[in-house]
């Protein structure tokens, strides 16, 4: 990257116009597209996910669903959840969503996490957990809307989706996207996977009857690097849970970057306080005192 | 009150009285029993243990040399839960062995309106009807009742996480925890000073548990009307002619 920037031509001798390429920048920002409408649930990705990132067998839940366990799980980051949604004119619409980090660009688990360096924000907008500066408690759970980070017990951290920031270093699409066979994954830059998913969403809108539907990338957490494509963008809850408008706690924004400081440094103003009267106002002493010696003027005794 | 906390701490007194020793010498009034001293120090540990491993989670571009002592930022965390119960646990203790003493009267009321003229120095002797405790010793000891309170509750939700109690109820927790830790965190500033340099005289309280009677007729004139019968101002002038 630093190479193409230096060497990026900026002056051509004896040229007309701009140089070509000159203040043109690659978007850094990469982004997932889940296309919850082409989804058909085979769990690929799953797969995919636990494989590439060797992850220990995860027990699974039956519970007459074709979901392969209730939620996320610390050595299971990647989950279809299956819905099963009954229409206004009683017709069952069989909703798919993969459920995994969200990649927010305001990520309520950084910004409630009181370890240094437990949890990065690389400039592609990857939200990567690093454990070995995790100190286990748990505050990252209740940063996150999306219900991602998990604790593992036995090592005491937390774990979640990388976006296989391993691979996209490398230049290679993250494990869950290579898998998928439907092409209902994809990954590229955000520009121009909100292009496909919006370009995607007015294709569903004008010649597939769903009106409703829309890209979600929410705004109140500055958007995401994970978009979905939704048949229905007005009622995102359907998609097993997928909150509407996700907030992070006013006191991980306010709190934590304003006041907390602030009161700290307040705190040590006390220790300067009981200084600063000891040196002017002085002891108070059992009375009576001792008489005071008086001074000689003008010498140090 | 209840008489069973009565009895209770009657009890410990007497048991911890033959365990330790108060030591008293003439010219001087017993303050604290070996119960109350040993109280006190356990709380005093535990605060100390509990602040230095919470600021190190609390503000770690600031504290962050406070969690090697305990072995790191996971091991405090770890640590912390159990020293804050450890505090509050002592400190209960401490409450209701104290709790007579720290009953608010209508003396404190008038100690707190005068609060500004004893703290610039310009009384020298304490108001006559200061008792065993005065105002400003009292203010703090409620203080940290309603914050041990705040702790525990705030504590708990922390400890056991957001997938119990929900992420809103951990967040507000969180806020309310911290509060708490910056008020007490001011308050022991006060209280280290005041009872070392700040009114010599007075450490040894904790220590071997007796203090001088002109420390007593200076500071708590009440109580010590209440234990020698004699009158503070008089045995002050007293004194003072002597010299």
């Amino acid at each position: 990257m630093s190479n193409r920037q230096t060497l990026q031509i900026k002056q051509i001798s004896a040229h007309s116009g701009p140089a070509p390429g000159l203040d043109v920048q690659r978007d850094l920002e990469v982004c997932k597209l889940v296309d919850t409408t082409t989804c058909i649930g085979c769990k690929a990705c799953e797969v995919a996910c636990v494989e590439w990132n060797d992850m220990p067998f995860a027990e699974t839940t039956f519970d007459n669903t074709y979901q392969t366990m209730p939620e996320t799980r610390w050595n299971f980051w990647n989950l279809i959840k299956f819905n099963e949604h009954q229409r206004e004119d009683g017709t069952i619409q069989w909703l798919m969503r993969k459920d995994q980090c969200m990649h927010c660009a305001d990520p309520g688990c950084l910004r409630a996490c009181p370890a240094d360096g437990a949890i990065v924000q690389y400039s592609n907008g990857i939200v990567d957990f690093q454990q070995e500066n995790c100190i286990g408690c748990e505050f990252c759970v209740s940063g996150c809307p999306f219900n991602i980070p998990k604790f593992n017990k036995a090592t005491k951290k937390v774990y979640k989706c990388t976006l296989c920031s391993d691979r996209v270093g490398q230049g290679l699409e993250p494990a869950c996207i290579k898998a998928c066979p439907t092409g209902c994954l994809k990954f590229g830059t955000k520009d121009d996977m909100k292009m496909i998913a919006e370009s995607r969403a007015t294709q569903l809108r004008e010649h597939f009857g769903y009106e409703k539907a829309g890209v979600y990338d929410p705004q109140s957490i500055g958007g995401t690097h994970v978009i979905y494509v939704l048949h229905d963008a007005t009622q995102p809850e359907l998609y097993g849970g997928l909150p509407k408008d996700p907030q992070i706690p006013w006191s991980y924004t306010v709190w934590k970057w304003l006041f907390k400081p602030v009161l700290g440094a307040l705190s040590m103003f006390g220790l300067l306080g009981v200084m600063l009267h000891y040196v002017t106002v002085g002891p108070r002493r059992p009375q009576p005192e001792p008489p005071a010696k008086e001074p000689r003027a003008g010498r140090e005794v | 009150m209840s008489t069973a906390v009565e009895r209770f701490d009657d009890k410990a007194r007497a048991a911890f009285d033959r365990i330790g020793h108060n030591e008293v010498y003439e010219g001087e009034l017993l303050r604290h029993r070996v119960y109350t001293r040993l109280l006190h120090w356990m709380v005093a540990l535990f605060f100390f243990l509990a602040l230095f491993s919470g600021f190190g989670i609390y503000l770690p571009w600031l504290f962050r040399w406070f969690t090697p002592i305990f072995g790191g930022g996971p091991l405090s965390r770890a640590l912390h839960p159990w020293f804050g119960l450890g505090f509050v646990f002592f400190f209960g203790l401490q409450m209701l062995n104290w709790l007579k003493q720290m009953s608010w009267t209508g003396a404190d009321t008038r100690w707190m309106r005068r609060l500004g003229h004893i703290v610039s120095g310009k009384e020298k002797l304490e108001p006559e009807d200061t008792g065993f405790f005065n105002a400003g010793q009292k203010a703090q000891f409620w203080e940290i009742v309603v914050g041990c309170v705040v702790y525990l509750i705030t504590g708990i939700i922390l400890w056991v996480g957001a997938n119990t109690f929900g992420r809103i109820t951990v967040a507000i927790s969180y806020v309310l925890h911290d509060i708490s830790a910056i008020i007490m965190l001011g308050g022991i500033f006060i209280h280290i000073y005041l009872s070392t340099i700040g009114e010599p005289g007075t450490f040894q309280a904790m220590t071997r548990g007796a203090v001088s009677e002109a420390w007593a007729w200076t500071f708590h004139p009440a109580w010590y009307k209440e234990v020698t019968g004699r009158d503070p101002r008089t045995a002050h002038e007293e004194a003072r002619r002597r010299r």
